[in-house]
């Protein structure tokens, strides 16, 4: 098991190394010069190059991703283009919002789905199973949004319960956090639910043929008995896998569920960033959004090791 | 086990998917108002005899906008299902074929590009080339890349091991052809289900990167820019977000339907359960 996890790890520092790679790639080879970027249209050559200097853009590329590149592993980003101040302190306070926006909602879209989707496979071919499906199907061509939109409108102006945007920090005003954060996370869990329901289901419906629930049903358990006891964890290994991809189109959603709902994290950084064409902000920013998945990808792999014992198995063997 | 007639949701799909693309074509030809005809004793209005569906903020007339809008949500999908099926498909068609180092590269290569989900690659373009449709278009079109890598490739690999492929290599046909004639047509089926789903994402990206403002630059509409401008009204007047909202979510659903409906009709085996 070790072994396996330590190959895990070994995966993930690779695939971060790619990341970094491709960000700088796609930030600093392709486009022009920050400096001129910075300088504005109408800037001379000389002011551009004064820029390109202060910056370390005249340097060569790989001069300048190394010097970036080792800035990252101290947790330093550098200083903005833009605003001349460190991109370090700034990134740090803003990825916390964004990290209880996204965990608070993939546990609400998790709650709402493996329920409903096992549901939906124990009846698939009653009424509630089928109003399930089709509950689905309708939730994941809503983006979310639109449900925030919807939501900000009812429930926020014309209701008047619950703020309609902003942000408090939980030590201020804990009420006032939390209410802040119930529209904003119903937005972003709804088509994440939408999406696994359809995983969970047809993972529950696959498991529901296996040897082992009908022997566990002739034990005497239910069959919601059985399946809650014997079934449910060996459902739970696509699923996970389905929630490790659907975490980056979650945390992509939540850039643009905090312009939705005015909430000052990672994604309201990017916007105003990319507004400034604040490249190495930028370059910052999704340099992170990328890390948060790939550690979650890595969390998942781990979680497989623990929570199938065949995989545990073949580890073993492998040892 | 190839069902013969087409599922209700295949069906469903087909005719929002055509709708669509209808009124993107009639849009061309006829609106009951000018879109951009800004009247400003008109704004904000209900729907009426005149105004079908109300009027915005500017007394715009909303069903022309809706119409309109309809171009650039087909054009933003269209060119960038090109894009994706262009480079995707012979990418995972030659890594089938090759396997090896050349297969390992490139699958490796599509696993860190999954990492960039394509809104998010559409705003690291607008940063560095500004917001326009082709920037979107291009973004949205590279990020689909790997998911047409990876289907042409696992298509490929069953069809290799298939007699009529071992009998053309047999005959020491040249790869090329026998990509051309025998794995392309067999693999055709799961790349058109790929176009579907691809095509439903790229338009909900397309809606989110013009509500943000980075999408299409005025004054062309678009339904996502169309949801940003109703920001301010969303209490007063839902109905200016309602209707783009609308057209956005059946546009996704349609292009979903058609992709499951493909899916189950094409090759059953691969439906994972029929929604």
């Amino acid at each position: 098991m070790l072994v396996r996890i330590a190959g895990n790890l070994a995966r993930f520092v690779l695939s971060l190394l790619a990341a970094t790679l491709a960000v700088f790639a796609l930030m600093r080879v392709l486009p022009g010069d920050p400096a001129a970027i910075a300088a504005g249209e109408n800037a001379t050559p000389e002011v551009v190059a004064g820029l390109a200097k202060q910056f370390g853009t005249d340097r060569p590329l790989p001069v300048q991703y190394w010097d970036w590149f080792s800035g990252l592993w101290r947790g330093d980003f550098g200083v903005s283009y833009v605003t001349r101040t460190d991109i370090s302190p700034l990134v740090a306070d803003k990825v916390q919002v964004s990290l209880i926006l996204v965990t608070l909602a993939m546990a609400l879209a998790l709650a709402i789905a493996i329920p409903a989707g096992t549901i939906a496979a124990v009846r698939h071919n009653k009424p509630s199973g089928a109003v399930i499906a089709a509950a689905s199907q309708l939730g994941i061509a809503v983006p979310g949004f639109l449900l925030g939109i919807v939501l900000v409108s009812f429930f926020a102006l014309r209701l008047g319960w619950l703020p309609a945007n902003g942000w408090v920090a939980p030590g201020v005003d804990f009420a006032g956090f939390l209410a802040r954060l119930v529209l904003p996370v119903i937005a972003l869990a709804g088509v994440q639910s939408a999406i696994l329901v359809r995983y969970v289901r047809s993972a529950v419906l696959e498991v529901m043929h296996e040897d082992y629930l009908r022997t566990a049903r002739a034990k005497g358990l239910s069959p919601l008995g059985a399946l809650v006891r014997h079934g449910l964890r060996n459902a739970a290994i696509p699923v996970l896998t389905v929630t490790s991809v659907q975490f980056s189109a979650l945390i992509i959603g939540a850039v643009v569920i905090e312009r939705v709902f005015v909430i000052p994290g990672l994604g309201s950084m990017l916007l105003s960033a990319v507004g400034n064409r604040d490249l190495l902000t930028v370059q910052s920013v999704v340099m992170v959004l990328v890390a948060i998945t790939l550690v979650v990808n890595l969390l998942v792999d781990v979680l497989y090791t623990i929570v199938d014992p065949r995989i545990r198995a073949a580890a073993q063997g492998e040892r | 086990m190839r069902n013969t007639r087409p599922t209700p949701a295949f069906l469903v799909g087909a005719a929002i998917v055509a709708l669509i693309a209808a009124t993107a074509l009639l849009s061309f030809f006829f609106t009951p108002f000018d879109p951009l005809q800004v009247n400003a004793p008109a704004r904000l209005q209900g729907p009426s005899l005149q105004h079908w569906l109300g009027t915005d903020n500017l007394g715009r007339d909303l069903l022309s906008r809706i119409l309109v809008g309809a171009r650039i949500t087909l054009l933003v999908g269209v060119v960038s299902v090109g894009i994706a099926v262009l480079i995707g498909t012979p990418v995972g068609i030659w890594a089938g074929m090759r396997r090896g180092a050349v297969e390992e590269i490139t699958m490796r290569g599509a696993d860190i590009l999954l990492a960039f989900p394509a809104l998010l690659l559409a705003i690291m373009f607008a940063a560095i080339y500004g917001a326009s449709t082709v920037s979107a278009m291009a973004a949205i079109g590279l990020a689909s890349v790997p998911g047409f890598a990876r289907v042409a490739r696992a298509g490929t690999l069953q069809v290799m091991n298939a007699e009529y492929v071992l009998a053309a290599r047999a005959a020491a046909q040249r790869p090329v052809r026998i990509a051309a004639r025998h794995v392309l047509p067999n693999i055709t089926g799961m790349l058109l289900i790929q176009c579907s789903v691809t095509f439903a994402l790229a338009v909900l990206a397309e809606a989110a990167l013009s509500f943000l403002g980075l999408g299409t630059p005025p004054p062309v509409p678009s339904w996502g820019r169309m949801l940003q401008e109703s920001q301010q009204y969303w209490g007063t007047f839902p109905a200016m977000a309602l209707w783009p909202g609308l057209a956005i979510a059946s546009a996704v659903m349609g292009f979903n339907l058609l992709g499951d409906g493909l899916r189950d009709w094409l090759d059953p085996k691969l439906g994972r359960g029929k929604a």
